[in-house]
């Protein structure tokens, strides 16, 4: 029965490792920013998801007790991933997109990132 | 009654709290699980003042039948955008913007819709318009901008709509 277990938990590890490195290679195949930013939100899916699973299945059926404090780390991760998103998408909408590449933003007319005041002398750190 | 909304000003804080405390304990034990009720009673009363018009949350299967919903779409979708990162070539890929005109209003059911947008593999959501009425989504591989709204309208916009107002 234990060899059923472990090619459960070994097959988990194996879908986890397959994402993980799919989210990698995206990072170097994918070539515009933008595009880019789709990578990680992959490994942070399934790539994590499946080591979780395999720890806890691990825990349960190998070593016989329970243990789920695997959950959290899903949990403060999809509290944490999304922000972590929007800010870099932020960034990018702010310094490289003009209002007019962007579609309609409909009766509000400018995306939030646009609407502030453009600051208009952005010092230039690309010197240093 | 009173009394007790005095004590529990947002029951389902306490109970998340205490479950979280005992999840870090990682055993269940009587000695965690008192800990946890006293930080899931003491921390609620202290930030009542932070949270002044909470939403409700009206629909609880629906919460459940959102999660399973988003976490089946999270193992789809990761499949999907595999697919298109290893064999697809860049040229053939169409990234493109995707805006969503939003029926929600709370802030809260916003910021979970735009949280599920970009857990799912594929969608990543960039930005509101200027007075909240528009998600602005990007998409890894969209040829129709138009399927991609309505799914994320018809998935997840029309639950949490249930859930939250």
């Amino acid at each position: 029965m234990t060899f059923a277990f472990e090619i459960l938990i070994a097959f988990f590890l194996i879908i986890s490792g397959i994402f993980g490195f799919v989210g990698s290679f995206g990072m170097i195949k994918l070539k515009d920013p933008m595009s880019r930013l789709h990578a990680p939100t992959k490994a942070t899916t399934l790539g994590v998801g499946g080591v979780l699973l395999a720890s806890i299945c691990h825990s349960v059926l190998i070593e016989h007790h329970l243990s789920l404090h695997e959950l959290l780390i899903t949990l403060f991760l999809f509290l944490t991933a999304p922000i972590t998103a929007l800010f870099i998408a932020k960034w990018h909408i702010h310094r490289h997109e003009k209002p007019q590449d962007l579609p309609d933003a409909g009766e509000d007319e400018l995306w939030a990132t646009h609407a502030v005041e453009q600051v208009e002398d952005v010092p230039d750190h690309t010197a240093n | 009654m009173r009394l007790l909304r005095r004590i529990f000003p947002h029951p389902q804080l306490t109970l998340l709290l205490t479950l979280v405390w005992m999840l870090l304990a990682n055993k269940l034990s009587l000695n965690s699980l008192v800990f946890g009720l006293l930080l899931g009673i003491i921390i609620p009363f202290i930030t009542q003042p932070y949270w002044p018009d909470r939403p409700k949350l009206r629909n609880w299967p629906m919460v459940v039948e959102y999660i399973l919903v988003v976490l089946w779409d999270i193992v789809i979708a990761n499949i999907t955008v595999a697919r298109i990162i290893l064999f697809k070539r860049d040229a053939d890929r169409h990234p493109n913007w995707v805006c969503i005109p939003l029926e929600l209003r709370t802030p809260e059911a916003i910021t979970v819709l735009a949280g599920t947008i970009t857990m799912t593999p594929g969608t990543v959501s960039c930005d509101l318009s200027a007075q909240g009425h528009n998600l602005l989504v990007h998409c890894l591989d969209a040829e129709d901008p138009d399927a991609v709204r309505d799914q994320i309208k018809h998935r997840y916009e029309r639950r949490l709509k249930e859930i939250f107002e």
